[in-house]
């Protein structure tokens, strides 16, 4: 279970990502024979041995650990689809597509449901190229922004949790002397006061 | 490409789970730990998600008692303990902001709106126990021009000692629906103008506190 960030209100721990990413949905094929189950969060089942079912990895996570099912690899996790987006990834300087919370899902499955990961080392190691060169990007980007709004296309949870802390400290500076410099007046030390509106250009919110 | 068409698929799929109470605190619980500042408090969400909480409990007490396969108890327990950890979760990040800005919270009859009741007497208490404190600690020590709590001296003319939310802290949010200007306080018209549907961004929170309150956006 997911402890609580106390330090820092506004960020999230890695536990509360992970929490997060536990509600996304995988498929299972169970092997036991089993009502539908009505959580609060929605309703999963009923199970059949042998027939493929939706549920929250969470639930997924607590069948497999009992032996209770196996866990399908979703297809972005197939060698196919990662070998193709590593090689996208190293080739472009936009982020490719996968899902949001791809870090913690593919370590969650590395950690409880190796067995059910065919190639598995290969899958891991792919991922984590995956993930080495994002977070490569994800440093160059950060030597290079200077706008008010900074935005990004298919940045995941955890790339987006490791810069927040920084780069929102550094933007909001940048926010600040970028109004102090047409305000000069303005006391330093009070910057919460209304900012007067200026004829700064405008800027559109383009994916870097 | 097949992954267009899913990711149009999983779309569909999640406006359809985003229905259930459980994936609407969730979105409220992420909003108020990302926002520098106390949201509404959702009254009826949280009330309903009580009432689960509540059956599911009893559910659990019921399905032990009738010897039903401990697997399914376990599973209902399980999915119980998750909405308890939101809820309470949601609730302390509340009380956290709450004790951070507890001065400003009080005299801001806007932010005092937001609390629940138990919240506003939370603050008061809070208030009133943190005063006498210092007064007894400190501030009846000190000079008769510096015993207020929220001045540093008589001559200030402004509540200088109490901390105020920073609104130009900057966030990373997402839209669930294209924005454009109209979505945004014309005030920051400058700022920002427009925002593509579930593109991350980092901006700061004043410019997108309107479509935030108004449920266009969500923190993440």
């Amino acid at each position: 279970m997911a402890g609580q960030s106390d330090s820092t209100m506004s960020l999230f721990s890695s536990e509360e990502i992970e929490f997060m990413a536990e509600d996304e949905m995988v498929e299972i094929v169970p092997n036991l024979r089993m009502d539908s189950l009505n959580f609060i969060c929605g309703d999963y089942g009923p199970f059949y041995p042998q027939l493929a079912a939706q549920v929250p990895i969470w639930l997924a996570l607590a069948l497999k650990k009992r032996g209770k099912c196996t866990i399908r690899l979703p297809q972005w996790m197939s060698i196919e689809n990662l070998t193709q987006v590593l090689e996208a990834e190293r080739d472009s300087h936009a982020f490719q597509p996968l899902p949001f919370h791809y870090v913690e899902i593919s370590r969650l499955l590395f950690d409880l449901a190796r067995e059910d990961i065919p190639d598995m080392y290969m899958v891991r190691s792919l991922i984590e190229d995956i993930r080495d060169v994002r977070f490569h990007k994800v440093e160059t980007n950060l030597e290079k922004f200077t706008a008010s709004t900074v935005t990004w296309k298919n940045m995941s949870a955890m790339e987006v949790n490791v810069i927040r802390a920084f780069a929102g400290r550094a933007l909001q500076a940048f926010y600040k002397h970028d109004n102090e410099q047409q305000t000069p007046d303005t006391d330093r030390t009070l910057d919460k006061q209304p900012q007067i509106p200026t004829d700064r250009p405008k800027r559109n919110l383009k994916p870097r | 490409m097949a992954t267009e068409e899913s990711a149009s698929v999983m779309d569909d799929y999640e406006t359809l789970i985003s229905t259930t109470d459980v994936e609407l605190l969730k979105r409220a619980w992420r909003n108020e730990k990302a926002a520098p500042e106390i949201l509404q408090f959702e009254s009826s969400l949280v009330q309903r998600i009580k009432e689960q909480i509540e059956l599911a409990e009893q559910n659990v007490e019921i399905s032990e008692a009738n010897n039903i396969d401990p697997l399914t108890v376990s599973l209902y327990q399980m999915d119980l303990d998750r909405t308890q950890f939101l809820l309470r979760s949601y609730l302390r990040v509340r009380l956290q902001k709450i004790e951070k800005y507890l001065f400003y919270v009080l005299k801001t009859d806007e932010y005092l709106n937001r609390l629940s009741k138990q919240e506003q007497m939370f603050a008061r208490r809070c208030t009133d126990d943190l005063g006498s404190h210092l007064d007894e600690t400190v501030l009846a020590k000190l000079p008769d021009n510096y015993q207020s709590i929220l001045k540093q001296s008589i001559t200030s003319e402004e509540d200088d000692m109490v901390p105020v939310p920073r609104l130009d802290t900057f966030v990373i949010c997402k839209a669930k629906q294209y924005l454009s200007g109209l979505d945004f306080e014309p005030e920051y018209s400058m700022e920002i103008t427009e925002m593509e549907r579930d593109l991350l961004t980092f901006v700061c929170y004043k410019f997108i506190k309107k479509p935030l309150e108004n449920g266009k956006i969500d923190l993440v």
